[in-house]
C-alpha cells in the first residue's frame, strides 16, 4: 500500500442543515425502505418536538436497518454480505405537524444479543450535528430486556426507544429533542 | 476485503467487530450552542449515551442515489443559465486514513448569487433567479473524487441577532461507508470576512478544525474562458485498527 500509516487526515467537522434542507435532500421515495405493498410492510409514524413540545416542521428522520433476516447487503458485516439487495435505508422530511413517516420492514435479530433495532438519525436547524438514537420493537419484550443498550438505561430512559403499536401493521415512534421525555440520544 | 475470512457463518461478538475512531474534541460542534440561538430549543440537554459500535454501526447505506442528467451542473437544470460568479467545485471523499470513498453519494444544496434560497421559507428580499434551484448531487468516483458546476453563492441575512449575516457557503452531506460515518457539513469561501461573526463557523470549537470548513482557491482545475475552481476534500472518521482486521499480517 502506498498510505502511509502514520499520515492520519483530520476530519471535516459537523454543520447544520440549516432550514432549506429540502432543497438538497429531498427524495419523492425516500421514505420508502420497502414498497407500500411488500410483504410485511410495517409504517413507523411519529412526530419530532422541540425543548417546549412545539413540533419541528423542518427537520429530517434517517434510518438504517438490516433486513428481515438481520443481514445486512453489506460487505463490511463479517458475516459477509447478503447479496439480497436490500438497502435498509430511509429519509423522511417532518411536514408541518411535524410528522415523518416510514416504510419498512420490522429488521430480525442480528445474532449477537442485541434486540432488534433500527439506528436512526435526526437532522434540523438548530442542530449543528445529527443526533442518532435507535428504535426498538414492543413485540419483543424478551430480547429488549437483555439488549445491550436498553438494560443499561433506567426504564423510563429506555422507553423512549421503544416504538409503540398503533395498528396491526403500524408502530409510532416519537422524537423529543429536548425536555421532558427528552429521547436517550447516542454517541456513535 | 480480507480473503482469510472463515467459510462458516460467523456470529461476532461485538469485542470482534472495529469500530471507528471517535472524533477527536472540538471537531465537530457541542449541540449546545448558545450563540447560534436555535439550539437552545432544539438541542438535547442530557448527554448521549456512548453506544458501542456494531453490526448496525459500521454498516450503512450504500447509495449512489438516482442521479439526473443534471444533477451534477447546477446551472444547467433550467431553460438559461442562472446569474452568477459561474465555479467548479471538486475534491475527495476520504477516510482519516487516506482511503477514498468510492461510489458513495454526495448531496449539496445552496442560495443563489444573491444569496437568496429557492425556498418557500427564503423570505430575504433578494431575488429568486428564475434558472437557479440551488440542489445538485454526484456520486464520488472509484478514487473518492467528485465534481461539480454551480454559481458561487451569496452571502445572506438571518434572524439569529441583529445584523447577522451567513458567510457565502454550500451545504454538503455525505455518508460514506457506514453509518458511524454519516456527515452533512457546509462548505465556505477563502478569505470571507464574515467568518469572525458567524456563530454557526464558530460552533466548531478547534480553530484548526474550522480551517478545514473553507474550500482553497483551485486555478489548476480552473477553465480558461468559463469557470474558476475551488477545492474541497471531506474527511470522514477512519476505522479503528483490531487483530480481527489484520488476522495474518
Ligand atoms: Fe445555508
Amino acid at each position: 500500500m502506498s498510505e502511509s500509516a502514520q499520515s492520519e487526515l483530520a476530519l471535516t467537522p459537523s454543520q447544520t442543515v440549516g432550514p432549506y434542507l429540502s432543497l438538497g435532500l429531498t427524495w419523492p421515495t425516500g421514505h420508502l425502505v420497502v414498497p407500500e405493498d411488500a410483504p410485511g410492510a410495517i409504517t413507523i409514524t411519529g412526530v419530532v418536538r422541540d425543548g417546549t413540545g412545539a413540533v419541528v416542521p423542518d427537520g429530517m428522520v434517517e434510518t438504517w436497518q438490516a433486513d428481515a433476516e438481520g443481514r445486512f447487503d453489506h460487505a463490511d458485516d463479517p458475516r459477509g454480505a447478503s447479496g439480497s439487495g436490500f438497502h435498509g435505508f430511509g429519509r423522511a422530511s417532518t411536514d408541518a405537524e411535524g410528522r415523518y413517516r416510514i416504510v419498512t420492514v420490522k429488521p430480525g435479530a442480528l445474532g449477537d444479543g442485541q434486540a432488534p433495532h433500527i439506528d436512526v438519525s435526526v437532522f434540523a436547524r438548530g442542530l449543528l450535528d445529527r443526533v442518532v438514537s435507535r428504535i426498538y420493537f414492543p413485540d419483543e419484550v424478551e430480547a429488549n430486556a437483555t439488549d445491550p443498550l436498553l438494560s443499561g438505561l433506567p426504564p423510563e430512559r429506555a422507553a423512549t426507544l421503544v416504538a409503540e403499536r398503533v395498528g396491526p401493521a403500524e408502530l409510532r415512534w416519537d422524537v423529543r429533542l429536548r425536555g421532558e421525555g427528552e429521547t436517550v440520544f447516542l454517541a456513535v | 476485503m480480507t480473503p482469510s475470512k472463515p467459510a462458516t457463518i460467523h456470529q461476532p461478538s461485538s469485542a470482534e467487530i472495529a469500530g471507528y475512531l471517535r472524533p477527536p474534541p472540538g471537531t465537530h460542534p457541542p449541540l449546545d450552542s448558545p450563540p447560534y440561538k436555535s439550539t437552545g430549543l432544539r438541542a438535547p440537554s442530557q448527554a448521549p449515551v456512548v453506544l458501542r459500535h456494531r453490526l448496525t454501526e459500521i454498516t450503512g447505506p450504500l447509495l449512489t442515489g438516482e442521479i439526473g442528467p443534471n444533477d451534477h451542473d447546477l446551472t444547467r437544470q433550467h431553460a438559461a443559465p442562472p446569474i452568477g460568479e459561474r465555479i467548479i467545485v471538486s475534491g475527495r471523499v476520504l477516510d482519516s486514513d487516506g482511503r477514498g470513498i468510492p461510489d458513495t453519494l454526495v448531496e449539496v444544496w445552496q442560495a443563489n448569487a444573491c444569496g437568496r434560497y429557492a425556498h418557500s421559507v427564503d423570505t430575504y428580499d433578494a431575488p429568486l433567479d428564475p434558472n437557479f434551484s440551488g440542489g445538485g448531487r454526484v456520486v464520488t468516483d472509484s478514487a473518492g473524487n467528485y465534481s461539480f458546476t454551480t454559481i458561487k453563492p451569496g452571502p445572506y441575512p438571518w434572524g439569529n441577532h441583529h445584523n447577522a449575516w451567513r458567510p457565502s457557503h454550500i451545504h454538503f452531506s455525505v455518508f460514506g461507508r457506514s453509518f458511524t460515518q454519516r456527515l452533512v457539513t457546509q462548505m465556505y469561501f477563502p478569505g470571507d470576512p464574515l467568518f469572525p461573526y458567524d456563530p454557526i463557523f464558530n460552533s466548531v470549537p478547534d480553530e484548526k478544525a474550522r480551517q478545514r470548513m473553507i474550500s482553497s482557491f483551485d486555478m489548476e482545475n480552473s477553465v480558461s474562458d468559463w469557470a474558476l475552481a475551488y477545492r474541497f476534500d471531506i474527511v470522514l472518521r477512519g476505522r479503528e485498527q483490531t487483530p480481527f482486521e489484520e488476522p495474518h499480517e
